[in-house]
């Protein structure tokens, strides 16, 4: 018995020594590119190992005065907001139709959505591509953001509509007896009780929008319409034989920042999302 | 107006707008895609003619198709084997049971996998920057300054530092769904092995594992499919598919070409990726499932 408790103690040591390389492994890179970030090109330039001399708020600066960040910045909020909205409306009416009624293609319509979580966007992204511009809707933020929304209501409504099953059907019909629209009692009973599944939906989407890289980077055009990822990208590109590298990282912070609040915020709920229907990517 | 039509324009309403649009941004695309597979298409000008199955066999004459369709297969294996794996491996440490902080690495493990793929690939570079990175600091470290070198710029070496940095992006992701699954086996079936005295690691292989496996067969089909559309992003912001045409993908290889207005010929790419994807699915799932039964 006693020899077991020792044999635990040090299967126990031997994990946590391969955890946490494993956590050196993952924050490192993060770290060391936070600390970068506020280094000057000279610090860039020398040791990687040594911490900057001073807390350099320069290259910050420099990525909203001369590589367009801010205006990337909020180009990428308006997006992400927008196909959230969008998505949202969409995935929960569909979703709540989908679940508690008995209509014709009722089946098939679900079918089809089910099918639409195989379909990977980068695989029609030339055709869409095509379609955007014969419709003269290139170029747009709020296509772009209509795109992302419709791209991602195949996965929504799968989930949203296991989240609706669960809500008892007395709750609508008590409604509508007392004399609720049909539209008041999705409105008032059924969107409040739906509350958790959409705050997962919202929580998913925000993580695929805000880093969405290949259909901002083939639909939009207009540097001034660009959001971060594909503004980082292009600054990448442009630094890639110059030496001036530290708006980058400063950009790169910049994009890192909003998703590790919101990961914090809500990961319990996100890794419980997870179970429900399996996050995609 | 009666309570039925007030009933149907309600469920139109929810249901329409939606359907319609998936129809024109997504189903529509798809089937062009096959469509346009088929014809000799520049894209926007309006002559396109019908080819058969000409940019097909044009396909398998290309050579750099075959570099970007090895490429493609070596991501599957060299990165998509050892994410499962060490997927596993962690999952299999954090519920066992002998480490109460497991939810602290939980949490840190599965942050990689939220981040954007851009931000990613533009970390990686710079790690494996000769003069700035960090990479080549730790080869020193232990000894190895001979192996000082370019590590992106390098055709024998581009496609492993591409795998790796797929890996620490995605392991995290597997282990949260092995953790959920692993959680979801009854402790009564593993306090009963361990009073027929197995060992923990005994009780993994015969009660984790094929408990396990509708998860992780999956997870496989996840993996295969993952490592097809996020090397798009990966390579072209880390390497553009260089040096010269050595890691090039083959998503990468199908933009260059829609690109530069061959759009039927990107096209059957498309085609065959789609193809590969669902047949790799298929034959995984034929695999994996025999030994279910």
């Amino acid at each position: 018995m006693k020899s077991n408790r020792i044999f635990d103690k040090i299967i126990g040591i031997l994990f946590r020594v391969v955890l946490l390389v494993n956590t050196i492994m993952v924050v490192y890179p993060l770290l060391w590119t936070i600390l970068t970030s506020f280094k000057t090109n000279t610090e860039i330039l020398g040791n990687p190992w040594v911490l900057p001399k001073s807390v350099n708020i320069g290259n910050y600066v420099s990525a909203f005065t001369k590589a367009n960040i801010g205006s990337y910045s909020i180009n990428s909020v308006l997006v992400t907001a927008g196909s959230i909205i969008l998505l949202v409306t969409m995935a929960v009416s569909s979703a709540y139709a989908l679940a508690r009624y008995e209509f014709p293609f009722r089946k098939f319509i679900k079918n089809i959505y089910m099918g639409g979580i195989f379909i990977q966007i980068t695989f029609i992204i030339i055709p869409l591509f095509l379609l955007m511009t014969r419709l003269h809707m290139n170029d747009n933020r709020f296509w772009l953001s209509l795109v992302y929304a419709v791209s991602q209501l195949p996965f929504s409504i799968y989930l949203l509509i296991s989240f609706m099953k669960g809500i008892p059907k007395d709750y609508e019909n008590s409604a509508m007896i007392d004399g609720c629209s049909y539209a008041g009692a999705f409105i008032r009973i059924i969107v409040p009780l739906a509350k958790p599944g959409i705050i997962t939906v919202t929580i998913f989407s925000f993580f695929a929008f805000w880093n969405e890289f290949p259909l901002a980077l083939t639909l939009i055009s207009t540097d001034t319409k660009k959001t971060l990822p594909i503004g980082l990208a292009n600054l990448m590109e442009v630094q890639r034989y110059a030496t001036d590298w530290g708006a980058l990282f400063a950009g790169l912070v910049i994009v890192l920042v909003p998703t590790i609040i919101v990961f914090v915020l809500t990961q319990d709920k996100l890794t419980k999302g997870m179970q429900l229907g399996g996050l995609k990517g | 107006m009666n309570k039925s039509l007030k009933k149907n324009l309600f469920l139109a309403a929810c249901v329409l707008p939606a359907l319609i649009l998936f129809a024109v941004f997504i189903i529509y695309p798809t089937v062009k895609v096959f469509i346009s597979s088929l014809y000799q298409d520049s894209g926007l000008g309006n002559v396109s003619q019908f080819v058969g199955l000409d940019n097909f066999k044009a396909m398998f004459q290309d050579d750099v198709f075959y570099i970007a369709l090895k490429n493609t297969g070596f991501l599957m294996i060299v990165s998509g084997a050892p994410t499962i794996l060490l997927a596993l491996f962690f999952a299999a440490m954090l519920t066992s049971g002998k480490v109460k902080e497991s939810n602290f690495y939980r949490v840190v493990f599965f942050f990689p996998s939220i981040l954007s793929f851009v931000v990613i690939a533009i970390l990686w570079s710079f790690i494996y920057h000769p003069t700035m990175g960090i990479i080549n600091p730790v080869l020193h470290l232990f000894g190895m300054a001979d192996l000082d070198i370019p590590v992106l710029g390098n055709r024998n070496t581009v496609m492993w530092a591409i795998a790796v940095t797929i890996i620490w992006q995605a392991a995290g992701y597997y282990m949260v769904m092995y953790i959920a699954g692993i959680d979801g086996i009854s402790k009564e079936i593993y306090e009963a092995a361990d009073i027929d005295g197995a060992t923990g690691i005994q009780s993994f292989w015969t009660i984790t594992i094929p408990l396990l496996w509708d998860i992780l067969k999956t997870t496989i089909i996840f993996a295969i499919n993952g490592v097809i559309t996020n090397s798009f992003t990966i390579v072209r912001v880390m390497t553009d598919g260089g040096p010269d045409r050595d890691s090039e993908v083959l998503l990468t290889y199908m933009y260059k070409h829609a690109m530069n207005a061959s759009f039927g010929y990107a096209m059957a790419i498309a085609v065959f990726v789609f193809a590969i994807s669902i047949v790799l699915s298929i034959i995984s799932n034929k695999v994996t499932g025999g030994e279910t039964a």
